[in-house]
């Protein structure tokens, strides 16, 4: 069990939610982080999807990836990415159908998302399946941890709610607060993402060019 | 074995294919009756919203069979006609000449105990198809209420007409002018419908605005029998 956690196995775990973040670093998967965190409920369900489906293609990928056929290799990741994301699509229309209307085209769009391809190519292709399933999650909660920032940030300007639940009191509203409408649009959303990127890239040492 | 040959990959290939197939056909078949609940589920909410019942998906069955009192089939004289309105689907029939068409009308009692005649209406909008319940009051001709909603219109345009503030303009405007069905115009700022009762279309969305008031006209308009027939 020890050697399952190694230094090494976590840093691929970690390293994605800090100075190799798929989002805020790579800047990969920015189309669907900007759409679906209007509201924290759909981020949250999109967050679980990606990290499921990344996760468990690394998975496939790395276990295969002795038998792939070099020339048609993409074809194969693709495979398995669209097949994942199709059960995932069908599986939220059967239990959790108001978070799909709401996702609506963003889970099938899943199977575009960079970081998903990023990762088959990068690393599934080259490890082992545990260190794959590691890498998988990692950098889906990477993805998350950006998704609900924004998500929450969005939510309770935008609406002042969290998850559905009004949190600014009425008694505000009363005294002439508004929602801002602006927060809902997608621009409102990469202005965020552009202050947390800038936020970490003061604070990461790593990631400042000289 | 030689991994770089066409054989191997033909091979490879063919056998991944099957797999998949048969993976996604396992799952889609068994999450079947599933998603066909939560469609049906659906529906009754938003036939619900349509009498200003906010439903959601736990108590939507329950405040379906108290409210929705029943739901039956008429033909274009107005007449009633056997059949189950369950299993009437909207977008072939509105496709249908209007003396052949089944149409469904959903009666509500509200908890006032006034009745309302629910009417389903489907059409085209600019990206795909968008539909929605007409609920007018006893008199057959004032709207009580809307539901309208959408495949896909654009966003922040097109896509308004699922909101509250399009919807609620609907509201006590009149489907019949003169004992003749007249529907009801989607209008741009400053036009004026003639002879009719009107609302303000979407800025923006001019075509999904345009694309409502044709599917009110085209399907209502198989209800005027229903609508002028005084009890």
């Amino acid at each position: 069990m020890s050697n399952l956690f190694s230094k090494q196995n976590r840093a691929i775990l970690l390293g994605p939610l800090s100075s190799n973040n798929p989002v805020s670093v790579q800047v990969l998967g920015i189309c669907s982080a900007l759409a679906v965190t209007a509201k924290l409920e759909p981020a949250i369900v999109m967050s679980i999807s990606v990290t499921a489906v990344v996760a468990f293609a690394n998975v496939i990928i790395s276990l295969l990836r002795n038998t792939i056929p070099n020339r048609i290799r993409i074809i194969v990741q693709l495979v398995v990415v669209a097949a994942l994301v199709i059960i995932v699509d069908q599986v939220l229309k059967a239990f959790a159908y108001e978070a799909s209307k709401q996702l609506s085209v963003f889970v099938g769009l899943i199977i575009t998302n960079c970081i998903l391809m990023g990762r088959l190519e990068a690393f599934a292709l080259a490890n082992k399946p545990w260190e794959s399933f590691l890498d998988g999650i990692g950098n889906g909660l990477g993805y998350s941890f950006i998704l609900v920032i924004l998500g929450f940030i969005r939510e309770l300007l935008g609406t002042g709610s969290l998850y559905g639940f009004p949190i600014i009191p009425q008694s505000f509203y009363d005294m002439g607060y508004e929602n801002n409408g602006l927060v809902i649009l997608p621009p409102a959303a990469l202005i965020l993402l552009g202050c947390i990127i800038w936020v970490q890239r003061s604070m990461n040492k790593d990631l400042q060019t000289k | 074995m030689n991994r770089q040959s066409n054989g191997y990959t033909i091979i490879y290939s063919s056998v991944m294919v099957i797999v998949v197939a048969a993976v996604l056909a396992f799952t889609a078949l068994s999450l079947k009756p599933l998603q066909d609940k939560n469609i049906e589920i659906d529906k009754k909410m938003q036939i619900l919203k349509s009498v200003h019942i906010v439903a959601t998906a736990v108590d939507a069955q329950k405040l379906y069979s108290q409210f929705i009192t029943k739901s039956y089939l008429i033909d274009a004289n107005g007449t009633e006609v056997a059949g189950n309105p369950e299993a009437i689907d909207l977008k072939i029939e509105v496709k249908k000449a209007v003396e052949k068409r089944k149409l469904i009308i959903y009666e509500c009692k509200t908890a006032d105990g006034a009745t309302k005649y629910i009417l389903p209406v489907y059409g085209a909008g600019l990206w795909g198809p968008i539909w929605g319940y007409i609920a007018v009051n006893d008199d057959k001709n004032s709207v009580f209420g809307t539901y309208f909603s959408h495949k896909s219109e654009t966003p922040g345009l097109g896509a308004e007409i699922d909101k509250e503030p399009f919807q609620k303009q609907f509201e006590s405007k009149h489907l019949l002018q003169n004992d003749k069905f007249a529907s009801i115009g989607v209008m741009k700022a400053g036009q004026t419908a003639q002879n009719q009762d009107q609302v303000d279309a979407i800025s923006g969305g001019t075509i999904t605005s345009k694309a409502v008031e044709k599917m009110l006209k085209d399907c209502l308009s198989a209800y005027e029998k229903f609508l002028t027939a005084k009890k």
